[in-house]
């Protein structure tokens, strides 16, 4: 399965494709048919559209089409750190990734090498998760909420070296 | 930080809110069809997302690309021990920088972590996030400024976040994949 995401990248992109992950991260039309004003911006079939956005995603290419919410605005969430001894981080990496609440989880190069996003509605359900981590791995959760957001930049900028 | 948005909104706005965090249907009348699950009227769920995202709730509405899988492999966590009266200057200011894609103060965590301003710099390769980061430092001045550069080995997991439990068909990932084992979702990277 990762190999199949993997190999997406292996087929260029079409013109529409590239326009499309490019310069629709953000202002997607609130009308009733938004894909159709964004059609009609570029110029093909409303169809066109719809069936490269779908063929995107199901290549993994995008996650979805729709907003992105300001973090701590609306729920909970943080970032958490684990110092996880190497011979056990597969299995340390498994247990925090089923959580429904986590929903970023990655190995970093650091004695901290274990980083993971959750999201909640709310700070308790929050705080019962990182504590019931910490309890069934015996590991130290280090929470590190955000306190102030500092990003002006919409979206993300792609090259097409 | 003030209260967080479930606690003080309208639950209406929150039921929205749980129906489109995985994302909008791509077909012809969306706005209508998410109204439709909800029992709402598609003017009123296009009003309502018109407020979340002018009250900057909602942060953008549109494409979410997965960076990684466009090929932007290097993915380095950058943080910074900033005296605090300078954190707000200073994140300012690397947060309008064109490469940097998240910028946020988080609260130290002595001894075992001094660092208070995260950033992320995503780029094709390894080499490339270094140079924008030298780049970075010149442009800011931050030469002074103590700071490690937390690479990702590997990627765990990967997805929108979920505001509540609503909408949770299966245990399944937008992606399709399904949530444990684990194995399936590690991909070796960077390196």
């Amino acid at each position: 399965m990762v190999a199949q995401r993997e190999s997406a990248l292996n087929r260029p992109l079409s013109g529409l494709e590239r326009r499309l992950l490019n310069d629709f991260q953000d202002g997607l039309p609130l009308s009733p048919a938004p894909f159709a004003e964004m059609a009609e911006t570029l110029d093909v079939s409303e169809a066109a559209v719809l069936k490269a956005l779908s063929g995107l995603q199901n290549q993994g290419l995008i996650s979805r089409v729709g907003p992105v919410f300001r973090p701590n605005r609306v729920g909970a969430s943080t970032l958490a750190a684990m110092g996880v001894p190497e011979g056990r981080l597969e299995e340390v990496a498994a247990l925090v990734s089923a959580y429904e609440e986590v929903n970023h989880n990655y190995e970093r190069e650091h004695e901290l090498n274990l980083w993971f996003v959750a999201t909640a509605p709310d700070r308790e359900r929050l705080d019962q998760v990182l504590a019931e981590i910490e309890r069934r791995t015996g590991i130290e959760v280090i929470d590190l909420p955000m306190v102030e957001d500092y990003f002006i930049n919409l979206g993300f900028p792609l090259q097409w070296a | 930080m003030g209260m967080s948005f479930t606690d003080e909104r309208d639950p209406l706005d929150l039921a929205l809110v749980r129906e489109v965090q995985d994302g909008l249907p791509l077909s012809h009348r969306p706005y209508a069809e998410i109204g439709a699950r909800l029992g709402m009227a598609e003017q009123e769920v296009i009003r309502r997302l018109r407020a979340l995202t002018e009250s900057g709730d909602i942060r953008r509405l549109g494409v979410v690309v997965r960076h990684r899988e466009l090929g932007y492999r290097a993915n380095a966590m950058v943080v910074w021990d900033i005296p605090d009266e300078r954190a707000g200057e200073l994140g300012s200011l690397i947060g309008r920088q064109p490469f940097v894609n998240l910028c946020y103060r988080r609260p130290r965590r002595p001894p075992k972590w001094p660092y208070n301003l995260f950033c992320m710099i995503h780029g094709r390769t390894r080499e490339g996030v270094l140079a924008n980061l030298e780049e970075l430092i010149e442009r800011c001045g931050l030469c002074d400024i103590p700071h490690r550069v937390l690479f990702s080995r590997r990627r765990f997991k990967q997805r929108g976040a979920r505001y509540g439990a609503a909408k949770q068909a299966s245990a399944q990932t937008r992606e399709g994949l399904p949530l444990q084992p684990n194995e399936r979702y590690a991909d070796r990277t960077d390196r």
